[in-house]
């Protein structure tokens, strides 16, 4: 343990309302920590900057998840044991479901929120490809009231977000429109568990109906981790494929718009060569698994 | 009293209840009243001239205490077998992470940011990081040529074997660094008083090894060190030769200030500083008839042995004895050497070296099967050692050993057959490739040659005061059942019940010194002379004619208290004794390496998924022969422990260097399986017997490291149908592999929506 | 949770918390690690620091029923909760069955993964009263053991769940 609790401040307010209030005070002054699962990392290995922390753990206001007509809202507080057992996002949202599955441990999902996954922003992030391709918009408070935004577009650059000093984030909403696509995601990690990913993705796919035998991409959405500073929708990949015919031609064709559009790096734990090569195999293993499933009926909840 | 009343048996575990409770006492645990928290101030240069030490501003310094090389009341060295390592650096430092300077300070928490205040400043001097480098000689880190040490093994004529040769095999094997890992880091308390010296306590595997360093470095006499081994939380070797080093830190601070000090490393510290198993490098070449006998080879072993010789020159030796595994060579040249590198010194590491050579030959085995045309299988077969043959250092091998039968054996439950015809079918459509993979191979469990000669180990165990009896041996307990297994011994010797006996805490005022916990030596070696002094108790009290020649064991504990309160507690003492027919020849390097070999057959069955070019193992097969088994949880436990830090070293762990020094020294970095990584890890034993071991048992530690290495890879070999011929093998590894390939194995299909 | 300043201006708190069935009261800095705390303040030894990154599991302890690294958790998000250790599943059942199976199965080796791992077999029990062997390669996915294998852990798992119900404990 490389740093000295007397160098730090943590305070618990019990509401929101307290917490934005802090925020307001002293913009920047606080850093927020939820679950702590990033933060209490950096902490114990001396590299934590800030030196004062405000705990906006297990806040009610945080913690729940709204049911609505057509979208569902998490609260920004609720951790990945929360996602992954909650029965709605289970059927409805599979992609965030699975991801909250291969995030880290079971110790780790029962402290580790999505709003701390997302502000802290790493690319390599499980769940914000799902994020991305499901159009999740984010609900952000402060002292000065509320704003909405889509979260497409929240990632300004390595580590950086579209958050204020005196902001956090309330809830994250998602439509609940995707219940006909075809879901895929896998995450590709050195083991089986507890890994940052080297690569991970995101999918939903819609098939035009009509011949079986020449099935047609009505609606797709791809979305990657580990590929770029940030969590990236493969926006020139989608557009490229979209309306064809999903035949060997196509999959080649996805593969090489993909790998134009990614920019994956070398690091600690992986090449960018084999990052690239993974995500064209990926993408190929997608469209061929969305291909397959033809005219049947999707089963809510399910991953091909 | 016949054998196997308790013998055989799976008794609980003697310190059990205490692990499971939560009670065990490990080194951090322990705080002593007046203690200081210590630290070290270590190189951030591979190698250079210390030029000036400051100590930075925002510091309390005269709160802490500070040493040097300059406080050293002995010599400043780590004794162990060469004295070329400082235990403080002074003028010079040889490896990133050297220790410099030591800090001590009654709040733990401020010690990081005392050690971050010192600045050193260095000439810096070229270093050296490979194998490669450090022969080429152009610079010249460590006495004249780099070299801590070499060993040649000759047998036959190799050179007249070339032009008789019908094949002529050639191949390069490497393995990489591998970090032991133990999930207690490493630790030690200090305590100083100028009446009774020094004591430590700490996470150690040899006392006896601590003791004779302290003493060197303190400058104090046998009886003024003591040193005491606290519940350790693994070992696997990377606490046999390292807790000297930090010993001897916590003991100058205890010295200097006069308060017992305390040393916990964190994880990071742990794995930049500390040892690594040996990187290595091995070429063969060998020479074949026309059925694929071997007729000779030539063998060039090599391993990095990091800045200073600590261990490498017993590990050179074992991984040069290995090298020629279990088969009949008519004759061989081995060449071995260990270099020097500016990294922290490389150290013990479960296998010790074996596993190194082991997998070269076992790589070199399939591809010379490949070579020649004939199968994995069936080169083994022709070419295994039998009963009556001699061994690359012309040790005979005595025993039925029938390795063509145990390797039937493993086929057989590995289903190898059947499922090399499926999986060959399989591939050409499917993503997963699927191959098996074999290795056979020996261990040589004891001290090789003349070592445990030179060990001379001495046991005693004790008739105490309540009737029961107490083992007092050096030999620590970290897991794989030292305190169970002599317990059984004693107790069956005895004709005692189980809980009867105990072992006592290993604390070198106590206990004599049974010689290092290493080499696979504690149930072969010590407990057979453990065996012998608990003979010398029932002895004494038959002499006293307190016991008949038979007993029940209430009798033994009324007639053990019945002497007790007469005599005092009383003690038998035992020594080693070294076999008749043990020869050694150090200088040719040639004759009874090891009194006893345990003999192995391990099976992978392995998927390459092409999508994301990760290899996994589906099931694993290990059959061994091992003499007896003393207790089958216990030696099942040893067999999948090992085999699981075995595939962790296959195919998870990687050291990433640069210029020396760890990159990756976080477990989010270094990647261990976990229990979502692991196969079905099926375990079986034959007994053959050993008249060298106590009961029968041969050393079983290091046994399940040897093998899984290479049978995985030849999997994959199995699976891809490409050569790889260094681990860790990392799906990035067989990812540029199968690019590389002239013809991709095959492009996007779409048949039934999976290839 | 609200923090209290303590009457001396040195930046700890008075903080409470339910240990093992006992209500404890602590005087300590905010961002002391709940592991150091239990550790050094309680003289709750049995939770093992063995990575301080959350990666090990060593310090898994029971928060209001939740298996977390202690090694991650800042005292002050502690206030409140309950919190169960190991001494606190030897306690309060002696015949723990986990423990008891540990003991049988040959779960336990050097011992030092074993009250985080014991800790987080308990709660994969209360989850699970009946798991699948994939059911407990996943719920124990986050403790590391480097003795084992694993092989034999997963045993005395499945041996615990065989014999009924898993320990009780405070929730």
């Amino acid at each position: 343990m490389r740093s000295d609790p007397s160098d730090y401040q943590l305070v618990a307010p019990g509401s929101l309302h307290d917490a934005v209030s802090l925020l307001a005070a002293e913009p920047g002054a606080w850093l927020p920590i939820a679950g702590g699962t990033d933060v209490m990392v950096q902490y114990a290995a001396g590299k934590l900057t800030a030196r004062k922390l405000l705990s906006i753990w297990n806040l009610p206001e945080l913690r729940k998840i709204d049911i609505l007509p057509d979208e569902i809202r998490i609260g920004a507080g609720c951790t990945y044991t929360d996602l992954r057992e909650h029965e709605f996002v289970r059927r409805d949202l599979p992609l965030l479901a699975s991801a909250a599955r291969w995030t880290g441990g079971i110790a780790n999902q029962n402290r580790g929120t999505i709003g701390g996954n997302i502000v802290n922003a790493s690319p390599a992030a499980d769940s914000l490809p799902a994020l991305l391709v499901y159009d999740a918009e984010l609900v952000l408070i402060s002292a000065r009231g509320e704003r909405r935004l889509p979260y497409f577009g929240f990632h300004t650059g390595y580590k950086k977000t579209q958050l204020l000093p005196d902001e956090l984030i309330r809830s994250v909403c998602l439509p609940r429109r995707f219940s006909t696509y075809v879901s895929y995601a896998r995450k590709v990690g050195a083991r089986n568990a507890q890994a940052i990913s080297k690569v991970c993705i995101a999918a939903l796919g819609l098939l035009s109906s009509g011949a079986a035998d020449t099935p047609r991409i009505e609606d797709v959405r791809i979305a990657l981790g580990s590929v770029a500073p940030i969590p990236f929708r493969l926006i020139e990949t989608e557009k490229t494929i979209q309306g064809k015919m999903i035949d060997r031609g196509l999959l080649t064709l996805a593969k090489q718009i993909a790998g134009r559009e990614i920019r994956p790096i070398d690091d600690i734990r992986s090449t960018a060569r084999y990052r690239a090569a993974v995500a064209g195999n990926l993408i190929v293993e997608f469209l061929a698994r969305l291909r397959a499933t033809g005219e049947q009926a999707v089963e809510p909840g399910a991953i091909v | 009293m016949a054998n196997d009343r308790i013998i055989g048996k799976p008794v609980p575990r003697k310190e059990g209840r205490e692990k499971v409770t939560g009670q065990a006492q490990y080194v951090d645990d322990m705080v002593l009243p007046n203690m200081l928290h210590g630290a070290t101030v270590r190189s951030q240069v591979p190698r250079g001239k210390i030029k000036k030490i400051t100590f930075g501003p925002g510091i309390a310094w005269d709160e802490f205490v500070i040493v040097s090389a300059k406080d050293i009341p002995g010599a400043n060295c780590i004794a162990l077998i060469v004295e070329d390592q400082p235990c403080l650096a002074s003028e010079f430092v040889n490896h990133p992470e050297e220790p410099i300077l030591l800090l001590a300070h009654p709040d733990r928490h401020v010690l990081p940011k005392a050690v971050a205040a010192v600045s050193i400043e260095y000439e810096a001097l070229p270093a050296i990081f490979t194998i490669d480098e450090s022969e080429q000689r152009s610079e010249i880190i460590w006495g004249s040529d780099n070299t801590f040490k070499t060993y040649l093994v000759e047998k036959g004529n190799v050179d007249l074997v070339w032009e008789q040769a019908a094949f002529i095999v050639d191949g390069e094997y490497c393995t990489g660094a591998q970090e032991q890992l133990y999930i207690e880091n490493n630790g030690m308390i200090a305590a100083f008083d100028p009446a009774h010296g020094i004591t430590v306590w700490g996470s150690l595997q040899c006392p006896y090894y601590v003791h004779k360093a302290l003493m060197k470095l303190c400058d104090l006499s046998e009886a003024k060190v003591r040193v005491v081994q606290m519940e350790t939380g693994g070992a696997f070797g990377g606490k046999e030769e390292y807790p000297s080093m930090i010993a001897g830190h916590a003991a100058l601070l205890a010295m200097k200030s006069g308060r017992p000090v305390k040393i916990i490393y964190d994880r990071m510290e742990d794995m930049v500083a500390t040892t690594k198993r040996h990187p290595s490098r091995t070429r063969h070449r060998t020479a074949l008839d026309k059925d694929g006998k071997i007729l000779g080879g030539e063998i060039d072993f090599t391993i990095d042995g990091g800045a200073y010789a600590t261990l490498s020159s017993v590990v050179l030796s074992r991984g040069t004895i290995h090298a020629g595994g279990p088969y009949y060579w008519p004759s061989i040249r081995i060449r071995a050497k260990a270099v020097a590198t500016n990294a922290p010194p490389h150290g013990a590491f479960r296998g010790f070296g074996a596993p190194q050579s082991l997998f070269a030959l076992e790589r070199h085995m399939d591809r010379i099967a490949q070579t020649i045309g004939v199968s994995p299988v069936e080169i083994r077969r022709r070419n295994f050692l039998k009963t009556g043959q001699t061994t690359t250092t012309d040790q005979a091998v005595h025993e039925p050993i029938d390795l063509d039968t145990l390797l039937d054996r493993a086929l057989e439950l590995s289903g190898y057959a059947a499922k090399r015809e499926r999986f060959v079918a399989q591939n050409e459509t499917s993503t997963q490739k699927k191959g098996m993979g074999i290795a056979t191979f020996l261990h040589g469990a004891g001290f090789t040659g003349s070592g445990e000669r030179y060990l001379s180990s001495l046991v005693a165990v004790e008739g105490c005061a309540e009737g029961t009896v107490r083992v007092l041996v050096s030999s620590t307990e970290f897991g794989q059942g030292t305190k169970t297994v002599l317990s059984q011994i004693v107790a069956e010797t005895l004709g005692l019940r189980y809980e009867d006996v105990a072992v006592a805490q290993p604390d070198t005022v106590e206990v004599p010194n049974s010689g290092p916990t290493v080499a696979s030596r504690t149930v072969m070696v010590v407990g057979k002379i453990v065996q012998s002094a608990a003979q010398g108790i029932k002895q004494t009290l038959q002499a006293a004619g307190l016991l008949g020649d038979s007993y029940s064991p209430e009798e033994f504990r009324a007639a053990c208290r019945n002497y007790v309160s007469t005599h005092g507690a009383f003690r038998s003492l035992a020594r080693y004794e070294a076999p008749a027919g043990v020869f050694w020849d150090d200088a040719k390097y040639r004759g009874e390496a090891y009194a006893a070999f345990a003999w192995a057959v391990y099976i992978a069955e392995v998927s390459v998924d092409l999508t994301t070019y990760g290899v996994t193992v589906d099931e694993f097969v290990a059959l061994q022969e091992v003499g007896k088994v003393l207790h089958p949880i216990l030696a099942e436990g040893q067999i999948t422990g090992g085999v699981a830090q075995a595939i962790g070293m296959t195919l998870y762990e990687k050291v990433i260097w640069q210029n020396g020094r760890m990159q990756n020294a976080q477990l989010t970095n270094y990647i261990m399986p976990t229990s979502a990584d692991l196969p079905r890890i099926r375990v079986f034993f034959e007994e053959l017997g050993n008249v060298h071991g106590a009961f029968g048992a041969k050393g079983i530690g290091e046994l399940p490291m040897d093998g899984p290495a290479p049978a995985i890879v030849n999997a994959v070999v199995d699976a891809l149908g490409i050569p790889f011929d260094s681990i860790p093998l990392l799906a990035e590894d067989v990812f540029e592999a199968l690019t590389a390939q002239a013809s991709p194995p095959g492009e996007p299909q779409l048949a039934g929506g999976r290839r | 949770m609200t923090q209290s300043p303590g009457k001396k201006n040195d930046g700890k708190c008075e903080l409470s918390l339910e240990v093992n069935g006992e209500r404890k009261m602590v005087r300590v800095y905010p961002m002391e690690r709940l592991l150091d705390v239990l550790r050094h303040e309680f003289n709750l030894t049995g939770t093992k620091e063995g990575c301080g990154e959350g990666e090990c599991g060593s310090c898994s302890v029971l928060m209001d029923g939740a298996l977390v690294n202690s090694c991650l958790v800042p005292v002050l998000q502690a206030e409140g909760a309950a919190i169960l250790t190991i001494e606190g599943l030897a306690a309060h059942e002696p015949s723990c069955r986990m423990q008891q199976t540990f003991l049988e199965c040959g779960g336990a080796q050097c011992g030092i993964c074993t009250p985080g791992m014991i800790v987080a077999a308990v709660h994969l029990l209360d989850k699970h009263a009946q798991p699948t062997l994939e059911d407990i390669r996943e719920g124990l996915s986050g403790n590391l053991c480097r003795c084992t294998g694993y092989m034999q852990i997963f045993e005395a798992v499945m041996e615990a769940a065989r014999r009924g119900p898993s320990a009780k404990h405070i929730p």
